[in-house]
């Protein structure tokens, strides 16, 4: 579990997250949504430790994080996961050695143990047989997959993922989000998403932080989005006309549009 | 100017305290710094070689010009060439080269890391990105801009031959008459020293200006640029500071 304290984070005068508290909760997807620009990816940053908060806390399970320094950080580091919104595949390493890079780094997994754990993850993500492809020869949606793989090799406790349906097709969008779900179940696991892909949001979202501002204005489930009278989320949720018509509609007749549990 | 100075010379020193740490795994530092050494030595011989052949031509062929209608005896071409090149041309001339081409590629390869989140990717693993992308740069570099300096020695030296022997200008046998005379070692072990400051510098402060690198392309250019730049100045400033300390 990661809890945040009273998070505030200022650029220069500008102050783009004021005072979060919020809770990620294990064995769950957490998404953290928002319009551009609302501080969802400060957050994130904060949370894995890119940025530091101009003041506040964040705890992973009864750690402070904030206030380890770095050779202490390292350690909780090699217990996370984070996909990035680009993937950051190393371009010159083919697919089997990005996802080989941290056991290499970090483990003493013989040769074979190795290639074992890779090709694992490589048919968790439905990508057996790429190994000896470079980044530049699979397409975006791929290359997503194996950023997921890089990331469980370690077998992290917790994972963080932005933007992950980014330039993607709504169909491999959902392939992703389903892949994300069933790893942190699978692997129970805390896992925090940065999104604003609608489909996360109704079909994922065991634990809903909306961000608007810098300021946390609603925090739920999918199940309670629908239901909830907060007009930001209102506005953040059926932005689109299509949306607010299908509401509509569905409204009108009686029909539930809420996801599947 | 002076804060700014102040600001980036703190930050340079900071970033090299913490490259300096224990390997997280001894193995990849090592393939990496192997790596490092093939590109920066084998990948800068043949622009060193001919950089050097050419000086050594003409050192020659001025100096010849020099001694004309002169008493200095023609065998002292041998001597200048050899010499000049050893304290002066052979180490600073092969490294402003070598700022030029593995300084800016160093720039280049660690800023586009930094634009891409490589190095937040490998953070955010716990890799020590400013010890795994810098020491082994710097230790290849240090051991291995040397032994091109050297080569560079050699070669300038061969080139004042081909430029003065065939073409005239002097005999076989006053040539290597000249590169026998006066011969002082503590020259070579000076050449040495200026080499693996010169490596030191121009890896660090490309590593420097890539690690930290802000924004897109423009500003990776610009950082490419600001490597060699500085790289240069500090070398030729380093050049004269070693020259003050080794001859005082």
């Amino acid at each position: 579990m990661i809890r945040t304290e009273q998070i505030f984070k200022s650029f220069d005068d500008t102050d783009v997250l004021k005072g979060i508290t919020t809770s990620f909760e294990k064995g769950k997807t957490n998404l953290i949504i928002g319009r551009s620009g609302a501080g969802k990816t400060v957050l994130l940053k904060l949370l894995v430790g890119l940025l530091e908060p101009t003041s506040g806390a964040i705890w992973y399970d009864d750690i402070n994080f904030c206030e380890l320094n770095k050779k202490q950080r390292r350690a909780i580091r090699m217990e996370v996961g984070m996909l990035f919104q680009g993937s950051a595949l190393f371009d010159s390493m083919t697919v089997e050695e990005n996802i080989r890079f941290p056991l290499d780094m970090f483990t003493k997994k013989t040769r074979k143990e190795k290639l074992n754990r890779v090709n694992y993850c490589l048919e968790r993500v439905n990508l057996e047989g790429s190994n000896h492809k470079y980044p530049s020869e699979i397409s975006g949606g791929m290359q997503k997959r194996v950023g997921i793989a890089r990331s469980i090799v370690l077998e992290p406790r917790y994972l963080f993922c932005d933007e992950p349906n980014s330039g993607l097709d709504p169909k491999t969008s959902m392939v992703i989000d389903e892949l994300i779900r069933s790893i942190t179940i699978e692997n129970d696991i805390t896992t925090v998403i940065n999104t604003h892909d609608m489909n996360s949001v109704m079909e994922i979202g065991d634990n809903i932080a909306l961000l608007y501002q810098g300021e946390l204005a609603w925090q739920g489930n999918k199940d309670e989005v629908l239901n909830s009278d907060n007009k930001i989320l209102d506005e953040f949720i059926f932005a689109s006309p299509f949306l607010q018509r299908l509401r509509d509609a569905a409204l009108n007749n009686n029909v539930s549009i809420k996801p599947d549990k | 100017m002076n804060l700014n100075f102040l600001y980036h010379f703190g930050r340079y020193l900071l970033m090299i305290r913490t490259a300096i740490a224990r390997p997280e795994r001894f193995a990849m530092y090592w393939r990496e710094t192997m790596r490092q050494m093939n590109d920066i030595g084998v990948g800068s011989l043949v622009i060193v070689a001919l950089i050097a052949v050419f000086i050594g031509a003409v050192t020659a062929v001025q100096f010849a010009y020099q001694l004309q209608d002169s008493f200095v005896p023609k065998y002292y071409i041998g001597y200048i060439v050899r010499d000049s090149t050893i304290i002066e041309l052979a180490p600073t001339i092969t490294c402003l080269v070598l700022a030029g081409k593995v300084g800016s590629n160093i720039a280049a390869e660690i800023g586009g890391m930094r634009q891409k989140e490589h190095i937040d990717a490998m953070e955010i693993m716990g890799v020590n990105t400013a010890a795994y992308l810098i020491m082994p740069k710097v230790i290849a570099a240090v051991i291995v801009i040397p032994l091109l300096v050297c080569i560079a020695a050699f070669v300038s030296i061969l080139g004042g031959y081909l430029a003065s022997v065939p073409g005239g200008l002097i005999t076989d046998a006053e040539y290597i008459r000249g590169l026998r005379s006066f011969f002082v070692e503590y020259n070579v072990f000076m050449m040495i020293v200026k080499a693996v400051v010169f490596a030191y510098i121009l890896t660090t402060v490309s590593a420097y200006q890539g690690y930290y690198v802000k924004g897109g392309s423009i500003e990776l250019g610009q950082a490419s640029t600001q490597a060699v730049v500085y790289s240069d100045i500090l070398i030729l400033l380093a050049d004269y500071i070693i020259a003050l300390i080794l001859t005082s």
